[in-house]
């Protein structure tokens, strides 16, 4: 397969212990300052009133490391296409609905429905960053990371355009929670670009590998890495972190990983 | 965009199980929407069910993935030797080079509803028997057709709503493209449920009646089910003149709000714009358009809009939701596969239960099937969230102008 290059022009973060990515790289490059606390999700920014009290935490989430990567990026929101990534959507919300659908009362809010779509954060994103490109949302279980990345790359060296990757996973209450324990929200914003530029932080080079995918040894962040789907990008946040050059493999499905070379440019 | 080949295509709704039932429905006219008696659903509102769905019995070894959407999925899956086109293809290219892209909006969320109610009353916990990932979770649908089908390559379910299943066929164009596989299964399927039929009823979009698209009188949804694939391969050196390809994509967002489209249709006319320019065509290259139509006053008007400022207003058109219902996360695909079927019987199928067209939604809307000559197609689907996506097909070889 032909190798997949793109350039890394922005990087947002939230996460348990995170709070973004200027306050998050020193501690994923030192992981002895790392203290794994619960994520705190900001308000959201850019949406009117009446949608922002709508918003359950995976919209607060995507939009707190959407406009973070971006404007990292000196791009404008508006004109970016996005790939947004999760396995599981607003479980909050989808609990809440399950609850009434099992009641003697099945009336729904017609709020809770129409945000039960897995593209509701997708949705408000384009809403808030007034973003009219395409976007793209994707689930894989485990593998959403990846699966929502080979979108992004592809489209990127494909369509020759700068993509916005939005990953983003948060926990369900009971009792899903114990058929899915995700344990706390994370959430990852990467500006990838076609061509480098002044402003590029990192070359990443693509492909699909047999290898195992790479753990964090000796580090609390492998729990994290390992219990929430969108934290599986955390190898290679380490990496760009300590912006050296390396290789890194990155968890997909059973079958293959992606193995990600990333070259610092600055 | 390089143009790619539907080499292979199924459907299954509630106007057939494969392509067989499905063209001899579009001829004669007949809708599969009846009066619901889904489950324990109390609505007064007409649905599209697709018969014998729980009579599929999954495989031994695949019974974690048991729940209606999965069995709907291996219903389609079997009509018309398309697991047989998928093996064939498979073995020629290698298992890790088919890739998997399938869309739908609910996955399996009937299980949950129903496990919901079994929640034990002591501690509220969920019946051991049920299984988030091989039901609830979205993926579920992609993760078993892929074991079903043998398949090793990359794998996703694209989860937007009422555009999901016509946006797979994006993402395994770019997949394709960018040489990471050789051919997809594309596709999607989505099956009735609670969630859907409750929640479209409580933003008052459901009609009584079965759906009237484009009508004076439309009111509401009918919500169907369907599951429908095709599997992409790159065009051959020579290509059957019956051939369907897929030409043109295009995909957009109305950055409007959740569940209401743009008024003036600004996304969808964005989709169709960019849809024709990487097709390579002018709007008087389409000879029909399969209308995203769903049958509610705001969806339609919208949609007339942006049709009629970018196509004209002499593309006939018409939507299949009539005979179907509004299938949501299986829409773009089943209506990819009636394109198809368009195609490649020159036949233009009107939008059944339509009597009066709204005149001011400004499209050439089909009441009466029409026989023409059909070389390239248009396909809407757009979803909540304010996704959007315009497919484009053609027959043979750069449609059959160029023969």
């Amino acid at each position: 397969m032909t190798p997949l290059t793109v350039y890394v022009e922005g990087i947002g973060l939230l996460g348990p212990g995170l709070n973004d990515w200027a306050s998050g790289a020193p501690l994923l490059v030192d992981a002895s300052s790392y203290v794994r606390q619960a994520t705190v999700l900001p308000a959201p920014a850019g949406l009117p009133p009446a949608e922002r009290r709508r918003t359950g935490e995976i919209v607060k989430l995507a939009l707190a490391v959407g406009f973070e990567a971006t404007a990292r990026s000196g791009m404008s929101p508006a004109t970016l296409p996005t790939v947004f990534a999760s396995s599981g959507g607003d479980g909050h919300n989808c609990h809440e609905i399950c609850l009434t659908l099992a009641s003697d009362d099945r009336q729904l809010s017609p709020t809770r429905f129409h945000n039960s779509v897995h593209n509701a954060a997708a949705g408000y994103w384009s809403i808030a960053a007034g973003a009219t490109p395409s976007s793209n949302v994707v689930c894989a279980y485990d593998a959403s990371f990846a699966a929502g990345l080979l979108e992004a790359l592809t489209q990127v060296v494909v369509d020759r355009t700068a993509v916005l990757l939005l990953a983003c996973d948060v926990s369900y209450p009971e009792p899903l929670h114990t058929k899915r324990p995700i344990p706390d929200a994370f959430g990852v914003g990467l500006v990838l670009t076609p061509g480098r530029r002044e402003s590029s932080l990192a070359r990443l080079t693509a492909t699909l590998t047999n290898a195992p995918a790479d753990r964090i040894p000796d580090s609390p962040l492998e729990a994290v890495r390992a219990s929430i789907p969108a934290a599986r990008s955390l190898p290679l946040l380490l990496r760009l972190a300590r912006r050296e050059a390396g290789h890194v493999v990155i968890d997909y499905l059973e079958t293959q990983r992606v193995a990600i070379e990333v070259a610092p440019c600055r | 965009m390089t143009p790619l080949v539907l080499t292979h295509f199924t459907a299954t709704s509630c106007i057939g199980r494969g392509l067989h039932e499905t063209l001899a429905a579009l001829k004669e006219r007949r809708t599969g929407l009846a009066p619901c008696a889904f489950e324990s659903v109390e609505l007064d509102t007409h649905i599209g069910e697709v018969p014998g769905v729980d009579g599929e019995r999954l495989p031994d070894g695949l019974q974690e993935f048991d729940c209606r959407n999965n069995r709907l999925a291996q219903l389609a899956l079997r009509q018309d030797g398309f697991m047989a086109a998928v093996e064939k293809s498979a073995r020629r290219w290698g298992r890790r080079r088919v890739g998997i892209f399938l869309g739908t909006s609910t996955s399996g969320i009937l299980e949950t509803e129903l496990a919901y109610r079994h929640r034990d009353p002591a501690t509220g916990a969920l019946p051991d028997s049920f299984q988030y990932r091989g039901t609830h979770n979205a993926f579920s649908v992609a993760d078993f057709a892929r074991q079903a089908l043998n398949l090793e390559g990359p794998a996703a379910v694209v989860c937007s709503a009422c555009s999901s299943s016509a946006k797979v066929f994006g993402s395994a164009r770019r997949m394709m493209e960018a040489g990471l596989i050789d051919a997809a299964v594309v596709g999607g399927v989505d099956s009735l449920c609670l969630t859907t039929l409750y929640g479209f009823h409580s933003l008052q979009l459901v009609s009584r009646l079965p759906c009237r698209p484009f009508d004076v009188t439309r009111d509401g949804i009918s919500i169907g089910e369907a599951a429908a694939f095709a599997l992409l391969e790159r065009v051959p050196a020579t290509l059957d003149s019956n051939a369907v390809t897929l030409l043109g994509i295009g995909e957009s967002s109305d950055a409007y709000h959740m569940s209401s489209p743009h008024p003036e249709g600004r996304g969808a006319r964005t989709a169709m714009l960019q849809a024709l320019e990487t097709a390579g065509l002018t709007p008087q290259d389409i000879d029909y358009i399969n209308l995203h139509g769903t049958g509610t006053p705001s969806n339609d008007s919208a949609e007339g809009r942006a049709v009629a400022a970018v196509l004209g207003s002499k593309v006939p058109g018409s939507s299949t939701k009539g005979a179907t219902g509004h299938t949501l996360g299986a829409a773009g695909a089943l209506e990819a596969v009636i394109c198809a079927l368009a195609l490649q019987q020159d036949l233009m199928p009107a939008g059944l239960n339509t009597r009066e067209v709204d005149p001011t939604t400004g499209v050439d809307y089909l009441l009466e099937n029409r026989r023409g000559r059909v070389a390239h197609v248009m396909s809407n689907s757009f979803g909540f969230g304010g996704s959007n996506c315009s497919l484009i097909f053609g027959r043979g070889r750069r449609g059959r102008r160029d023969e």
